[in-house]
């Protein structure tokens, strides 16, 4: 008889903690020279730094540098004057050198916080995460296993190694624990990390997106009975990829601890994997001994210092913040509360925004956006920005419309053209022969055709029965083969029986 | 006086993924009694007042520009593999934590 | 022809007198007669030498430009990485790789036009002072081979001794240049930390490594060093700042006025007498030189040695890590089933040797939690303790003095099973590793109770390694007078095969 989440909340208090990994968007590897493209031929990324070879020394990227103060500056930590990278040390296959370069107890960014604001039954209500540390790493290689049923590690025979993600750089930001979400744990979770994908990527240092890994997110839940003071045994839910994972994967292990915690077992300390398909997690391997990581600073490289002149230039070039850029927009398009919202949700904010400052009315930017192209995205199982149609492309196609060159539905048949390939608007439209027909004449003499083909419904609409003119409209649109104005012809056709037209 | 005992050294070999007989572990410990006792004596000057070094050079801010530079090719990459199959080094069977 | 120095026989490559394809081959003619019996070379690499060699004569035919070492042969410490030739570290578990990139310093003597012969036995990992824990067998001291030539490069110090190459690459973590240089009769330099590059140089201990130059004279190394030092952007810890005059002031070697400082806690108990006599015998002739003798001391330096064996191991437990069975060397155990743990937990037991193992178990101990502020954090402090010495020492003098080893070599085996007794062999040099310092070790002489050779100890502060120059060069020059013929002539003569 399984818990259900009110159940869990009647009685528990969630308390999480958040790191989250971003892959840096840098050119070139956080301590060698080798390009950090994704998805090229193995080992073609590799040099006697990132594969460990003996005698590599490693160097530091200083983009990936400025780009982890740039993220601490915009989470509102302190810069450290003085940080150093240190030796993590444990043995890992798909880690060549068996120790990760990372920072320890002298991080480069400390004591930030994040506001986000989530929609609560009383309203919309702003939650503060606050941050411990924001600190400069690598990746690891990338590991193929084979002979397993699944390609997972249990049961391979063998693992196939690719270094090329080996030493990308990586930041890591680790919050403080966050207590006081209640009910809304998972949302608050979630709403954070949309958050910082959105600084991240409003700041330009990385590429967040979280189906490549670029962003991972490991959640980290313990449950305390309500009004109790010390924390319950947490349980760290690792490499989550979606913003919706994030989500389901911490009211789903507040549900196993409850239920665990009910029937008086234990919460057991470990890693878990979330299963994107149940939306459960699994229980990685319980650490028979605990891991001791030896760290010691990196004798190879020598330490940070960012002199204050350096940190407020980097200061200076900070992008406005997401949430107060959010705002803006709001104001000046004047949308309501839930359609901004909608478009949040949907991710399209800043390509709408692209489309108006590429010249287009934001109500129908947003239309276009939200509605044909999200829809043409879903059917073909992408994102919109991986559709093949820019916001210049759309802000042409609104101009259009608006000149009444192009009707909505013809509008369509271009958006689906520019998607398909076929070129920018103007080429589609050329191609395809697509013109809106507004010779009102050659209107003039279908709608005499179909009136004269269908007295009845003409009679009606003379006598005044306005709703049968859909039916005369509809004959006239498929007698000019779709490119008439709609509304055009039915300001014709009805004065032509005599009737107003509004 | 600082000693290991022969589980002490065997915890350590686990960590440093060094495999050893049990006579090994038992004449390690041994001599590590001997070792611990002369290094130990860095203790009797190491006051709290003292900074530590943990390098010789007091240099800061060494980075490199963000600029790409010819990675091995595969070939050369991979050319010390023990094993390999498809540009991948190919490697026993990863037990343990799921990737 | 072999007998010369190194910059004796550039003059001869100069003056159009002898060939690089002739002194090259006049080497390895040398090696294959002798090394059975020193076994200074793990690997000869007869073809690329003489391909290097022709192609200096060809740039020298050419009329072009050359560097003052162009042609001229020498040996690589098989620490240090050089494309396409087997590089082992001393080490099974190296045993067969070619490394795809050269190190630095290997880049700096081909631009340089120097041939490279080959790779030098030396202790596994650079971890020994006696070349007795190459994986590969001990190397022999050409002064009589049941001894030990010292260690880690121990290979590159006889191959010097025994003619069978006039210049030499090492590395010093403790004393592993300095050591072998004082037990074979010959000179070996370990520049201040950062001055020569260790991009490509196998990992030891990383903040205590330092490669340098060894050699027959003083003149030869201040070439060498040369040659080898300056910044390198691929070693973040490379000092940015030129090289020290040190050519300059080897041929100068004016001490006028110097003030030269012993090193009162580097003398005196434990230290061999013929090893004393020696040394005495050096301030004197530097005295009558001109040099100022002044007493300096470092009270910290007993604690020198218990600091180096805990920052040393710590650093080398996780350097060694990437020794795993995984992309290169040895791979053991990979049988059906295997996982890739104890494949390389097998490999490691099989690939390393009974010192490495030590090593790595102390340092991995030394960092683990709860007890890394003890030991560790504690040696750190005596690092900052013996800084603080030598700061000090440095506002009375100009360069620090000492005998470079407490005894002269002793007999293979002699204390291969004692490992703290061998590690008392490093106590006078290892603080200039922990301060980062330069330090030199060149010959003082023969002890008179075993007529082996005695080595001399120069400390100059971080990158004033002319200083050191300026004294080698003078006590080298006093010393040759006195003798009539450089120390090595008095070698008996290898039996040549
Ligand atoms: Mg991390
Ligand atoms: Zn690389």
């Amino acid at each position: 008889m399984a818990l259900t989440y009110d159940d869990v909340i009647a009685k528990y208090e969630p308390v999480l903690g958040l790191e989250v990994h971003v892959e840096l968007n840098t050119q070139s590897k956080m301590f060698c020279g080798c390009s950090t493209i994704f998805g090229g031929q193995p080992n073609t990324q590799t040099c006697p730094v990132c594969l460990a070879l003996p005698g590599a020394l490693p160097t530091v990227n200083e983009k990936a540098i400025e780009s982890t103060i740039k993220i601490g500056l915009a989470l509102n930590c302190s810069i450290a004057p003085f940080s150093r990278f240190a030796r993590k040390n444990y043995f890992y296959p798909d880690m060549p050198k068996n120790f990760q370069i990372s920072q320890y107890d002298e991080p480069i960014c400390v004591n930030g916080y994040v506001d986000v604001e989530i929609e609560t039954d009383e309203g919309p209500k702003s939650f503060r995460i606050e941050v411990e540390r924001v600190h400069m790493e690598e990746d690891t290689g990338k590991s193929l296993h084979v002979g397993g049923a699944t390609g997972r590690i249990h049961g391979a025979e063998y693992s196939l190694l690719d270094y090329n993600r080996a030493g990308i750089p990586l930041v890591e930001i680790v919050t403080k624990i966050v207590p006081g979400t209640g009910k809304y744990a998972p949302e608050v979770a979630k709403a954070y990390v949309a958050e910082l994908r959105d600084i991240l990527r409003s700041l330009g240092v990385s590429d967040v997106k979280m189906e490549q890994g670029s962003l991972r997110c490991d959640a980290n839940v313990s449950l305390r009975l309500i009004g109790a003071q010390t924390l319950g045994t947490r349980s760290e839910t690792k490499n989550v990829n979606s913003l919706r994972s994030v989500e389901r994967a911490i009211r789903g292990e507040m549900i196993r601890h409850a239920e665990l915690l009910n029937k008086g077992e234990r919460v057991v300390q470990e890693t878990r994997h979330f299963q994107e398909e149940s939306g459960l997690t699994r229980s990685g391997r319980s650490k028979e001994q605990a891991e001791d990581y030896r760290y010691f600073p990196e004798p190879d490289l020598v330490p940070v210092a960012p002199d204050a002149a350096w940190i407020e230039t980097l200061r200076a070039g900070l992008p406005e913040r997401p949430s107060i850029h959010r705002k803006r927009l709001q104001e000046a398009w004047a949308v309501p509360d839930k359609e901004m919202a909608a478009m949040i949700n949907a991710d399209v904010l800043n390509i709408v925004e692209a489309t108006v400052i590429a010249g287009a009315d934001p109500t129908k930017a947003r239309s276009w956006w939200l509605g044909e192209i999200s829809r043409i995205a879903n059917d073909k199982d992408v994102t919109i920005a991986e559709l093949n149609i820019t916001p210049a492309d759309v802000a042409e196609i609104v101009a259009l419309v608006s000149a009444g060159d192009l009707t909505d539905k013809l509008a369509r048949q271009v958006i689906e053209g520019v998607i398909a390939g076929e070129g920018k608007p103007a080429e589609v439209i050329a191609a395809r022969g697509i013109k809106v027909v507004n010779d009102d004449g050659a209107l003039m003499a279908a709608i005499e055709k179909v009136c004269a083909e269908q007295p009845e419904t003409a009679a009606k609409i003379r006598n005044g029965h306005l709703p049968a003119a859909g039916a005369l409209i509809g004959a006239v649109m498929k007698e000019t083969k779709g490119q008439a104005d709609a509304a055009r012809v039915r300001e014709l056709l009805l004065g032509h029986l005599g009737q107003a037209s509004n | 006086m600082s000693s290991l005992s022969r589980d002490d050294v065997a915890n350590l070999a686990r960590l440093a993924r060094i495999e050893m007989s049990e006579e090994e572990l038992v004449s390690l410990a041994n001599e590590f009694t001997v070792i611990l006792d002369a290094v130990a004596r860095v203790q009797e000057v190491a006051g709290a007042d003292v900074e530590l070094t943990s390098h010789p050079l007091a240099l800061r801010n060494v980075f490199r520009p963000d600029v790409v530079v010819p990675s091995l090719t595969p070939d050369e990459a991979l050319s010390g593999a023990p094993a390999q199959e498809e540009s991948r080094f190919r490697v026993p069977q990863i037990l343990g934590e799921e990737a | 022809m072999i007998h010369l120095s190194a910059s004796e026989m550039a003059a001869k490559l100069v003056a159009g007198e002898t060939t690089s394809v002739a002194l090259t081959q006049a080497h390895l003619d040398r090696i294959a007669a002798v090394d059975t019996d020193v076994h200074a070379f793990l690997f000869v690499d007869t073809e690329g030498a003489l391909e290097q060699a022709r192609a200096v004569d060809a740039k020298r035919a050419a009329g072009e430009k050359l560097s003052p070492l162009a042609g001229l042969p020498l040996a690589l410490k098989d620490v240090m990485v050089q494309k396409g030739v087997p590089t082992t570290a001393g080490s099974k578990i190296l045993e067969g790789w070619r490394p795809p990139y050269d190190s630095t310093v290997v880049s700096n003597l081909k631009r340089n036009d120097i041939v490279i012969l080959g790779k030098t036995n030396m202790d596994e990992f650079a971890m020994g002072s006696s070349t007795e824990n190459s994986a590969y067998g001990p190397t022999h001291n050409p002064w009589d081979l049941t001894r030990i030539p010292g260690g880690s490069g121990g290979g590159s110090s006889a191959a010097l001794a025994a003619f069978e190459a006039p210049l030499a690459i090492g590395t010093d973590t403790g004393g592993s240049i300095r050591q072998p240089a004082a037990v074979t009769g010959t000179v070996g330099v370990k520049p201040t930390y950062g001055g020569v590059s260790r991009f490509g140089l196998i990992a030891f201990s990383s903040s205590l490594d330092q490669a340098g130059p060894c050699a027959r004279t003083v003149l030869d190394a201040a070439l060498l060093h040369e040659a080898i030092a300056g910044h390198d952007p691929k070693d973040s810890t490379s000092i940015n700042a030129p090289v020290p005059a040190v050519v300059k002031a080897a041929k100068s070697g004016d001490v006028k006025g110097m003030k030269i400082g012993v090193v009162k806690e580097l003398n005196g108990d434990g230290y061999q007498s013929g090893v004393r006599t020696r040394f005495d015998e050096s301030l004197e002739l530097l005295a009558a030189a001109g040099a100022e003798i002044v007493e300096v001391s470092a009270p910290n330096f007993e604690y020198a040695l218990a600091a180096y064996y805990l920052i040393a191991p710590s650093e080398c437990s996780s350097n060694l890590a990437r020794f795993d069975a995984m992309r290169y060397g040895l791979r053991v155990g990979d049988v059906d089933g295997a996982s890739a743990e104890s494949v390389m937990n097998l490999t490691r037991e099989v690939g390393f040797g009974r010192e490495v193992k030590r090593r790595i178990i102390l340092g991995t101990y030394a960092l683990s939690s709860g007890y890394y502020d003890a030991y560790y954090g504690s040696a750190q402090k005596v690092r900052t303790l013996i800084t603080q010495d030598f700061n000090k020492a440095f506002e009375k003098c100009d360069v620090m003095v000492s005998p470079t080893c407490p005894t002269t070599a002793f007999k293979i085996g002699e204390k291969s099973d004692d490992p703290i007794a061998m590690y008392l062999n490093d106590i006078a040099t290892i603080p200039v590793n922990l301060a980062g310092i330069g330090g030199m070790s060149l010959p003082s002489g023969l002890a008179p109770e075993d007529g082996l050779p005695v080595g001399f100890q120069i400390m100059a502060p971080a990158m004033a390694d002319e200083r050191m120059y300026l004294v080698g060069a003078a006590l080298e020059a006093a010393l040759l007078t006195k003798w009539g013929a450089p120390l090595l002539s008095l070698a008996p003569e290898l039996v040549v095969k």
